[in-house]
């Protein structure tokens, strides 16, 4: 039934209207405002690679850059191995193991508004906070959780962990389902225990799905913006302004008409930056794969 | 036989048995705290009183409870009409989604034209740019078609979801073709075939599709917050910052729990559909 007609087109039409307006024309248009000066107010006028300087040029850039790597960094080191090792556990379960994936899903569907305001709350500085009370239990704190330049950021990263942590989980769950029980047995057969089927099975069946993980983990970390907007407004002291709270000041902080040009200058740099580092990653990780 | 890692031998051996019952138990505790945890505190804070909820959050209800919170929040300030608000812009996301989603998938997978290998492509290309290099100039389109504070301005950028357009276009390009061919003898054109043969059958995507399509306008807050400038049609994820400053902290938390009973509740119903679409998530991303 190949049919190239009118009725084709008919039904064509929808993506081809919303995707060209919404997707594929602000794709295109965004590499051309990176060349120009525009604000909305006064004419647009083609500047060259002035945007680009001006945003390299800026201090805060390397502030957020930084900061934008130690979110990224502590997230891996707080949310990578946790969900894996959850999921090994729940995939032995043998009764009620919906109970436990619902159960660590469950933060993934609270709307990320409200788990932001709720975790703020719970991070009060006062001797009477949430946290700061479970401290004093154990004769610790109070802590300084989002005023204090060195622990605001691991408290925000805490929180993205535990509010994705789950979906994580869940798509581990399914890899772990399609390990061939009879590898296992194999394992077995060699006298392996179980640390050793972990090791030699689990493991090694897992890598595809592990790799790609570590990745998008890394691409959604390097575009973080909801919990240092709410939480800090990217303070104490800049110490959690990351890039896309960046572009965002860049382009809307300013009520007098923002600077498009640098914000879409530095939007093109993270993503160019971006599909390099996956470009050179999945090459080298494919060459692990195969030996 | 149905077996994991641990086999029924070494299930067989106390210690074996003993040590991962115990690691079992702690990842519930766990869980329990950590998942179920702060949605009862939440569910508790919501009919607390301010000053019980300040002085003593982790104690239960020290001077009773306040039912007035949640009536307070959804009147006074308001919440109901905010809540019909992100109930509006959630049906219209979904609707947009859908149609585009369902009629470029029969285009592209039962209909294919010759032309139907480049557009995927140039679909599919989406995934692959990140979604903070659309903000400005999308931004700006929505400024200049005078979109600003409608909902279009949500539920039309919704539909330009590639992950949608491949979901269902796989699914659609799994249904036995015999079948179009059938009805195609039997006299039925293209519309009706979509109509009246392909929706019918494609339920179960177009479930997975509408679920997800209406928790992710829930959860949606910065573009939201761009193009609806006025409090008046703003949703509930956009106002709650903005309450946080002028509610008193009882109601404001009563605010926060109204805002997650339609997420949590569709979880609850549609649990299956989240863990396994949760994961064919994953595996389409990557």
């Amino acid at each position: 039934m190949r049919r190239g007609g009118l009725s084709t087109l008919v039904f064509l039409l929808p993506l081809l209207l919303v995707f060209g307006f919404f997707s594929w024309a602000p794709i295109v248009q965004s590499v051309v405002m990176s060349f120009q000066r525009t604000n909305l107010v006064g004419p647009v006028e083609f500047v060259g690679l002035d945007n680009f300087a001006q945003v390299l040029a800026d201090p805060l850039l390397w502030t957020a850059l930084r900061n934008t790597v130690w979110f990224a960094v502590l997230a891996l080191l707080f949310g990578y191995p946790l969900p894996l090792l959850a999921a090994v556990l729940i995939s032995e379960v043998r009764h009620r193991k919906g109970l436990f994936s619902a159960l660590a899903y469950l933060p993934v569907v609270i709307p990320p508004v409200v788990a932001v305001l709720l975790w703020k709350f719970f991070y009060d500085a006062g001797p009477t906070g949430v946290f700061n009370t479970v401290l004093g239990w154990v004769g610790l704190g109070p802590w300084q959780w989002l005023q204090d330049p060195g622990s605001a950021m691991p408290a925000l990263v805490l929180e993205a962990t535990w509010a994705a942590a789950g979906g994580t989980v869940i798509i581990y769950l399914a890899a772990l389902a399609g390990v061939p029980a009879d590898l296992y047995e194999a394992a077995e057969i060699d006298g392996s225990g179980i640390w050793r089927k972990v090791w030699h099975v689990t493991l090694p069946r897992l890598r595809g799905v592990l790799l790609v993980t570590f990745i998008l983990q890394i691409i959604g970390t390097a575009q973080v913006f909801l919990e240092p907007f709410l939480f800090t407004g990217g303070g104490p002291a800049n110490s959690t302004t990351t890039l896309l709270l960046l572009i965002y000041d860049y382009a809307f902080a300013n009520s007098l008409g923002g600077d498009y040009g640098a914000a879409t200058a530095l939007s093109l740099m993270l993503a160019a930056v971006l599909a390099l580092f996956s470009t050179a990653y999945f090459r080298l990780t494919r060459s692990w794969s195969t030996s | 036989m149905n077996r994991g890692l641990v086999s029924p031998t070494e299930w067989a051996t106390t210690r074996t048995r003993l040590v991962l019952r115990a690691l079992q138990g702690l990842l519930l505790g766990a869980l329990l705290l950590t998942g179920l945890g702060p949605v009862l505190w939440l569910a508790k804070a919501a009919v607390t009183p301010t000053q019980d909820t300040l002085r003593a959050p982790l104690s239960v209800f020290p001077h009773g409870f306040d039912l007035a919170n949640l009536a307070t929040a959804w009147t006074r300030v308001e919440i109901d009409e905010y809540f019909l608000n992100t109930v509006w812009l959630a049906a219209g996301s979904w609707a947009v989604q859908l149609a585009v989603a369902t009629t470029a998938g029969y285009a592209l997978a039962v209909l294919r034209p010759r032309y139907g290998g480049l557009i995927t492509a140039v679909v599919l290309g989406t995934l692959f740019v990140p979604p903070i290099v659309l903000l400005v100039p999308l931004y700006l389109t929505v400024v200049d078609a005078g979109m600003i504070n409608t909902f279009w301005a949500v539920w039309l950028p919704a539909g330009a979801s590639a992950f949608n357009v491949v979901l269902v276009q796989r699914f659609f390009a799994s249904l036995p073709r015999e079948v179009f061919e059938a009805a195609r003898v039997d006299g039925a054109g293209p519309f009706r075939i979509f109509w009246s043969v392909v929706l019918p059958l494609s339920r179960p995507i177009i479930g997975v599709v509408s679920v997800f399509a209406v928790v992710a306008s829930w959860k949606d807050f910065l573009w939201p917050m761009l193009v609806l400038p006025d409090p008046a049609v703003q949703p509930l994820s956009v106002r709650l910052p903005a309450l946080q400053r002028y509610v008193e902290l009882d109601v404001f938390l009563a605010a926060l729990a109204i805002s997650s009973i339609i997420p949590i509740a569709l979880f609850l119903v549609f649990q299956r559909l989240f863990l396994s679409g949760g994961a064919l998530e994953g595996a389409v991303k990557g």
